[in-house]
């Protein structure tokens, strides 16, 4: 590889990339989420299309082809619960390397970070359109819900659902073109995440002390390339785990049921790993405000390179920064498991009270670490 | 904070987490009383739900039984083939001879006329009927769920399933039901248009197992988490193989990342200052 790499540009961005690619000595685990992420991606998007080899978008049949493949087709029943576990298990590395870089302040990497956090969105998208394809009771309810949120941006409402929907209703378009945009996206996002890299290893990746690495750097192979071999291994085996003993033990039941217009489950709830955004859409009592805030929710990340810098990077020397950072971690599980329960009392106000604690974080974040800076 | 002895953290960090446990618990224990619609099901120890157990496959023919000569009556199995019986709880031939018993409406034969055929081992379990107008007539409104995929459409699968087989019993005072409605206290709002549909005796087993309603929910229930899960001793036996290959693996592999780092992890910086 070293000698091929003198003549071959592919074989010279490889060995660049994950060969002698300098990286700090210091990394501790949470570094391992972002090769964990790729190894989801490339997961997901393997299992996903031997899932499409098999798979029919039409609404009289897509039930029915993703039920039968599971008796009919080969170890089918393997890679959809693959594709399903792996959802989750591509969020948790999300939300865990996004808490990463907060905790650290890795945004003030500026377009490494919002590559990022558009990479975020693309996956949540993506997650959203391959839940309706089974064409479950929720994969429609779910899809009615979300896609009528759209109804309430002014003037132009209504026409952009009726738009996205491809007719009146969720319906047979609908379901179609949520199958070509979810087989396109997750290549999108492999492009992004190739962007992603590009712009970290302009500059660097930081490291656990806020400090400059420059001088204390080791090559990535043998070093990372085991201990990223590692993680993958703690991280798969979980997820095979689930694949093969309790495969649905994160889904809802009511995906079993067949989509139907005219039946309404008693309880409409996305994945585990939207219920926070779920929680705060619900939160507020005016439609276009939670919609407002469902989307701030997110996008709010975009603000973090913005926000006050300090004069240490990261929250490790700033004792009321990681009291309220991991504040912001139980807030976060508990707006999850808020967006799980009905609309009555007191999880309305819990869901208010909770959401309100979670913007509250990006506000008061900045301000505290510089009070603190100003006073040492 | 930052002055605070080891003591005082470790008191802080106790009185942080006795208040979270508090709060929780209070919760946990004002959400117990308050008044719920349904019964929820107790466990049951299913002989197939360790990570390890697989069908009783000896059960799942004598649920096919039980939902041959009580449920498909009213229900259907529409995802379920004959061709799948076959070497899970009856041999190809035993399956074909079922197949055989239904007759099926095939064609265009060679004068194009429709017309009926025994069973083969490719058709499907029959229908009871021809759409769901005719399933909600017979049954005073109300649809009988296809149940194939039942035990996992339902929150509390099996457990959910057996209860409500057996939980039937008077409505309490002030509980209302329509006419041909049933109380069971397992059914979400307690009013379900099935009558009890089992009781002992009401089938003959072919080997000879005592037919109580216990008996007969039990083993219709494990016939339904075959029919939901077909791949389920085969997704078990390859989640041993794997975890037999991952886990040595996870270990080498750990082993190897020490070794390499040894030398780094076990690095010293040591400051000589300048002698003047």
């Amino acid at each position: 590889m070293y000698k091929a790499s003198r003549f071959s540009p592919l074989a010279s961005v490889i060995r660049h990339t994950v060969i002698t690619l300098p990286t700090p000595v210091n990394i501790s685990t949470w570094w391992n989420f972002g090769s964990l992420l790729g190894v989801c991606l490339a997961t997901q998007i393997f299992s996903g299309l031997v899932l499409s080899l098999h798979f029919t978008a039409h609404t009289d049949l897509s039930f029915y082809v993703v039920i039968q493949s599971f008796g009919d087709v080969y170890y089918n029943w393997w890679f959809r619960a693959l594709h399903a576990n792996g959802a989750s298990f591509f969020f948790i590395g999300l939300y865990l390397h996004i808490a990463r870089g907060m905790y650290y302040s890795s945004y003030v990497f500026k377009e490494v970070w919002s590559v990022g956090v558009v990479i975020l969105l693309l996956v949540m998208a993506s997650a959203f359109l391959g839940y309706v394809l089974p064409w479950g009771q929720m994969s429609f309810w779910g899809a009615t819900v979300i896609t009528s949120l759209f109804s309430a941006l002014p003037i132009i409402g209504s026409d952009v659902v009726i738009w996205l929907w491809g007719g009146f209703s969720v319906d047979n378009a609908t379901l179609t073109r949520f199958f070509g945009i979810h087989f396109l996206l997750p290549f999108t996002v492999a492009g992004l995440a190739g962007l992603h890299l590009f712009f970290l290893h302009d500059q660097g990746s930081s490291n656990p002390l806020g400090v400059s690495s420059d001088f204390n750097k080791v090559v990535f192979h043998h070093y990372y390339v085991l201990k990223d071999l590692v993680g993958v291994c703690f991280f798969v085996g979980p997820l095979l785990g689930l694949v093969y003993f309790y495969p649905w033990l994160l889904g809802d039941p009511e995906n079993f049921i067949e989509g139907n217009p005219l039946v309404t489950p008693h309880h409409i709830q996305p994945e585990w790993y939207f219920l926070f955004a779920y929680a705060i859409l619900r939160a507020v009592p005016n439609k276009l405000g939670g919609v407002v805030a469902l989307a701030a929710a997110v996008l709010i990340l975009f603000y973090m390179p913005f926000s006050p810098k300090t004069s240490i990077k990261g929250l490790s020397f700033y004792p009321w920064g990681k009291v309220l950072f991991f504040s912001l971690i139980g807030v976060f599980i508990l707006l999850t498991w808020a967006g799980s329960k009905p609309v009555e009392e007191p999880y309305v106000v819990v869901s208010q009270v909770l959401s309100f604690l979670y913007f509250f974080y990006f506000l008061l974040i900045g301000p505290l670490t510089r009070i603190q800076d100003k006073l040492l | 904070m930052a002055g605070w002895t080891v003591g005082k953290k470790v008191l802080a960090t106790a009185l942080g987490m006795g208040a979270t446990g508090g709060a929780g618990l209070y919760v946990a224990l004002d959400e117990s009383v308050k008044a719920d619609l349904t019964l929820h099901p107790p466990k049951l120890p299913w002989s197939h739900k360790g990570p390890i157990d697989s069908f009783d496959h000896a059960s799942i023919r004598r649920g096919y039984q039980v939902y041959k000569q009580v449920c498909a009556a009213c229900h259907s199995l529409k995802y379920i083939p004959y061709r799948h019986f076959v070497d899970v709880f009856m041999t190809e031939d035993e399956a074909k001879e079922e197949a055989a018993e239904i007759m099926v409406r095939d064609g265009p034969n060679d004068i194009g006329e429709m017309f009926d055929r025994p069973g083969k081992l490719t058709d499907y379990l029959p229908m009871p009927f021809p759409n769901s107008a005719a399933a909600a007539y017979a049954n005073n409104g109300a649809v009988p769920p296809d149940l194939s995929l039942m035990v996992l459409a339902r929150h509390g699968g099996e457990d959910y399933l057996y209860h409500l087989l057996n939980g039937y019993c008077d409505p309490p005072e002030g509980v209302e039901l329509g006419e041909g409605q049933h109380f069971n206290p397992y059914f979400p709002g307690g009013a379900i248009g099935m009558a009890p549909p089992l009781y002992t005796d009401i089938i003959e087993y072919e080997d000879g197992t005592p037919a109580t309603q216990s008996q007969l929910a039990k083993d219709v229930i494990t016939f339904l988490s075959w029919t939901a899960m077909p791949e389920h001793d085969e997704r078990k036996k390859f989640g041993m193989k794997a975890m037999l290959v991952l886990i040595p693996f996870t270990a080498l592999c750990y082993y190897k990342k020490r070794q390499y780092w040894s030398l780094l992890k076990s690095g010293k910086y040591v400051y000589n200052p300048k002698k003047y």
